[in-house]
């Protein structure tokens, strides 16, 4: 398929940001219980027509069990599910307008491509040449024109993810549910593989659940990611938001690396909050307001990346500068993430990214060496749960 | 996480069909007729058709049960620990299927060991070696061994030709014959679960005991006896359950002094038509045998969830 | 273990393997003995196999065998193919674990008992035994033995295949046909041969439950063979040897081959990737 940027469609795309507009998928109070293990908790959730939605959680956070209550393979043990309106308790899997794809593909290894592609058109009972053209079209869509004749066990990895897709989009479903569905391939596959899912989402305009553990995989492909655990919402927003204003340590911890710093509530002002670290005193000025009183205990998150360094020494008591003794240096080639030591105790280490932007540097940040990190009021986010 | 779980879900009429009919099969032709066993080995004999007395006939009405219920009676289980013949028996069936047993872990430890430690490539076909007597007849290969074993047979010409012996040895119709038999019989039941342990014992693990100094014999002893050891245990069972029970082996092979609990069982049935005591027989045999089948099948059940 | 075999291995392979086969290859060669004298060599001759094709009574017996050995084995995979599903399949339900029992206690119990049982239930309901009573009792049996075999192959068996199909729109009973029993057809045939082997094969049983007119060969071998050991027996049991052995060999070439093919195309799938 061509590669054309579908950036103007999605810079429109915000539907849940319009409170008129109804739910495509609605999850209501939904519960599950295997036994005495909660896998989803009181669970509501609403998720809009053509939306690409994502499900990020580590394994057992329930992201998967919420994803086969919608395809039917269990029956939540309290709530309800709405699909483009209609109630799904009590409908079978084979009778729901949703097709879902397979984190092993299961393919059905006896078939050949187009036989798996065309089973579930035969199970509506499709004339023939319908039948035969829609495959033609699927195969055309993942590019597996020529492999149509072939089994399952001739493909490679890469094939096989292909005609999963091909077979699980043949019947137009309304949702898409893709259970990992590039888990199985290797880190440059899956990367080509997010932008074809990407326009082949724009392309059929059916709406996309996909469920990852990989936060990348993620905020690449979505336009809005939920972020479960322990069978509960702990934010749900888009990739840029979930990312820069995370809404607890949790997800700040989740998504990409973070320095959490331990701190107490100064002064609260019109302007902002001023906040001064529990470990080494020193004081941080944000702009954001925040809900807990002078003199509470709060985390302030800022990504590595958002905090400047050099070498040399700041002076004390500067509002955002820190000064600190280079203690590991993790050389990443494009970056390298430096870990220095701004306390007495041995975990008091603040990371900062460093762009290797020359090749060669005169004086280069070494151990041992002091430096001064410094951030803007702006950079990081004060976190209370 | 929630594919451990399985929990119980609403079943449609089909999935409770599917349960029913294997189920159903199984109560009607395997536990009733348990029952029945149970029951007539509480009747006594009677020269008749079917040649028993009934001991609960429904047909009688509830006080013909009742008055059964008190006639019942264990004549013909104290009448089994009267008679000698049964309770030696019982005895020399436990001896001779533990000595073929241990006979048999000897014999195919070596063979088992010999097959995991061969090529990759030909594993495959010793396996199949293995496993191919297992489907030709179980009576054919008893069979088999009476031309080997009689005075005139093979064993002992090939002995005589060799000059070793001077006279034929009595071997069949002994109790040699009938541990020759077993061992041979169900070697591959050893064999295969023993072959299986030991193939997928990891090859690295002797090389890090002898890279820390162990040599490799004691390194076997150390080291592949106990990891094959499940396998092993396995294997005895499968050789001495079913060669407890065993009444081919000592009818065709065993002489008239060798005592088989299903010999004597099936004796007992055909010859003397005694009903009810070859039902109590087959109780008891059945009771002996409990204990080892539910060894066995605990040390599956781990063994399978070790596996995962 | 991937260590090289020693002497010792060698040895011990050939010796065991010797054990295995020496009887069933003299006896073979013995059912070509000229002599009427089991054990004396007398000249190489097929007579046994010709008078065999004279004796009425082992011919009706291998025809009997034959047909209670297709009909069970036929009853037994249906049976015992269900019974695997349930045990993999149905979860928790009242009485699992003594259906398991049921369906393991077979395979372990003596057959004088299983024998003795069956005949006493058919005498209980006053059934006529022959043909009919060897058949269900060979079925009963029998299905256990095609339960653990499907078993093993349900368990490797990726149940996501099965929810793949009834996502895009199979009922379930449907989806057995269409998508499990294809996939587990092997463990189906071989539970099947494995039926119908064990039913050709059974003396104990057979002679419990049997009734006049359906004498079975493996009864008739016995019944001869407690005379003595006859040239003619030798070329049943060989015939019978060599029926099973190019039975299972060729099953097993099968095998091999489609496993060879498969891999094949997978390395031969592993490029694809990267073009």
């Amino acid at each position: 398929m061509a590669k054309k940027s579908i950036g103007p469609v999605r810079r429109e795309f915000k539907p849940w940001e319009s409170p008129d507009h109804e739910p495509f998928i609605e999850f209501r109070n939904v519960t599950k219980k295997f036994g005495e293990f909660v896998a989803v908790d009181n669970l509501s959730l609403k998720i809009y027509e053509r939306e690409f939605f994502a499900l990020l959680g580590g394994s057992g956070c329930g992201k998967t069990t919420l994803m086969r209550m919608l395809a039917g393979f269990e029956t939540p043990t309290s709530g309800q599910i709405f699909l483009d309106g209609q109630d799904l308790a009590g409908i079978p899997p084979f009778r729901r307008p949703s097709n879902m794809m397979f984190q092993s593909y299961a393919l059905f290894p006896h078939m050949s491509v187009e036989k798996n592609i065309a089973f579930g058109l035969k199970q509506d009972k499709l004339p023939a040449s319908e039948i035969v053209a829609r495959v033609a079209e699927m195969l055309r869509l993942t590019k597996l024109e020529q492999f149509g004749k072939r089994k399952p066990h001739q493909l490679s990895g890469g094939q096989r993810q292909r005609v999963a897709l091909a077979r699980s989009l043949a019947k137009r479903p309304k949702v898409l549910l893709l259970d990992e569905p590039l888990g199985a391939l290797d880190r440059k596959l899956r990367e080509e593989t997010q932008f074809e899912l990407m326009n082949l989402q724009e392309e059929l305009e059916v709406t996309f659940l996909i469920v990852t553990h990989d936060q990348e995989e993620a905020m690449t492909v979505a336009d809005r990611i939920a972020v479960m655990d322990k069978g509960t919402l702990v934010q749900v927003a888009t990739p840029a938001e979930i990312y820069e204003t995370p809404n607890s340590r949790f997800v700040a911890d989740f998504i990409g690396d973070v320095n959490m710093i331990e701190a107490k509530v100064a002064e609260k002002s019109g302007m902002g909050t001023r906040l001064v670290s529990v470990a080494d005193g020193f004081v941080i000025e944000s702009e954001q307001e925040t809900d807990a009183g002078v003199g509470d205990s709060v985390w302030y998150a800022i990504r590595p990346e958002k905090v400047r360094i050099v070498q040399g020494r700041g002076q004390d008591g500067v509002p955002n500068q820190i000064n600190g003794l280079v203690w590991d240096i993790a050389y990443l080639g494009d970056v390298s993430i430096i870990h220095s030591k701004v306390g007495e105790n041995d975990d008091d280490i603040i990371r900062a990214t460093f762009a290797n932007v020359s090749r060669m540097v005169e004086k280069p940040i070494m151990w041992e060496d002091e430096v001064v990190m410094s951030f803007d009021r702006d950079a990081g986010v004060i976190l209370t749960g | 996480m929630k594919e451990n779980i399985a929990a119980p879900k609403r079943r449609s009429l089909g999935a409770w069909a599917l349960i029913a009919a294997p189920y159903l099969w199984l109560l009607i032709l395997f536990l009733v007729p348990f029952l029945i066993v149970f029951k007539i080995s509480l009747s006594q004999v009677a020269i008749a058709i079917p040649p028993y007395i009934p001991a609960f006939d429904l047909a009688e009405g509830w006080q013909a049960f009742r008055d059964n219920l008190s006639e019942l009676s264990f004549e013909n289980y104290i009448w089994l620990t009267e008679d000698d013949l049964y309770w030696k028996s019982y005895l020399s069936s436990v001896t001779i299927a533990g000595i073929s047993t241990l006979l048999t872990l000897l014999i195919g430890y070596p063979i088992a060991y010999g097959m995991a430690r061969s090529p990759r490539s030909i594993r495959p076909t010793l396996l199949m070696l293995v496993i191919l007597p297992f489907w030709t007849s179980f009576l054919i290969r008893v069979y088999a061994w009476i031309g080997i074993l009689k005075n005139e047979g093979l064993l002992n010409q090939l002995l005589l030709a060799l000059g070793i012996i001077s006279e034929p040895m009595v071997i069949l119709n002994t109790n040699i014959a009938v541990y020759i038999g077993i061992v041979y019989s169900y070697l591959p039941f050893l064999v295969l679960p023993l072959y299986a342990s030991l193939e997928r014992l990891d090859g690295s693990l002797l090389e890090a005991a002898e890279d820390l100094g162990c040599p490799p014999w004691k390194a076997f002893w150390k080291i592949t006896l106990p990891l094959s050891l499940p396998g092993m245990i396995a294997g005895c069972f499968l050789v001495f359950i079913p060669a407890v029970g065993e009444f081919v082996i000592p009818d065709l092979l065993g002489g008239s002094d060798t005592l088989m609990i299903g010999k004597t069982l099936w004796v007992e049935f055909f010859s003397n038509r005694d009903w009810p005591v070859s039902s109590a027989v087959a109780v008891i045999l059945l009771m002996i045998l409990v204990i080892p089948i539910v060894l066995f099948q605990n040390q599956q059940q781990k063994m399978s969830e070790r596996d995962g | 273990m991937t260590r090289g075999p020693t002497w010792f291995n060698i040895t011990s392979l050939v010796v065991g393997f010797s054990f295995l086969y020496l009887p069933i290859v003299l006896l073979v060669i013995y059912s070509f003995n000229e002599s009427r004298l089991v054990t004396v060599w007398g000249g190489f001759s097929t007579k046994w196999y010709a008078s065999l094709l004279q004796n009425e009574q082992l011919l009706d017996a291998a025809w009997v065998t034959l047909r209670v050995a297709f009909v069970s084995a036929s009853i037994a995979t249906v049976f015992g193919t269900m019974a695997a599903l349930v045990l993999v399949r149905s979860g928790r339900f009242l009485g699992r674990s003594f259906f398991s029992g049921m369906i393991f206690a077979p395979l372990v119990m003596p057959e004088v008992i299983l024998g003795l049982s069956l005949l006493l239930l058919f005498v209980a309901i006053d059934q006529t035994r022959g043909f009919w009573t060897v058949m269900l009792a060979h079925t009963t049996f029998a299905m256990c033995y095609v339960a653990v075999v499907v078993q093993s192959r349900l368990v490797g068996f990726d149940k996501s295949i099965e929810e793949a199909a009834e996502d895009l729109g199979c009922p379930p009973v449907k989806t057995f046909f269409l998508i499990t029993l294809p996939i587990i057809l092997p463990g189906v045939i071989a539970g099947w041969m494995l039926a119908f082997t064990l039913s050709l094969d059974d003396l104990v049983i057979a002679s419990f439950t049997t009734g006049p007119g359906a004498t079975t060969l493996p009864m008739k071998i016995y019944s001869q063979v407690r005379l003595g050991v006859t040239p003619e027996i030798n070329a049943v049991c060989t015939i019978l040897v060599a029926l099973v052995t190019v039975g299972v060999i060729a099953a097993s070439i099968v095998t091999k081959r489609q496993q060879v093919q498969r891999e094949r195309d997978e390395r031969a799938a592993f490029g694809n990737d990267m073009t």
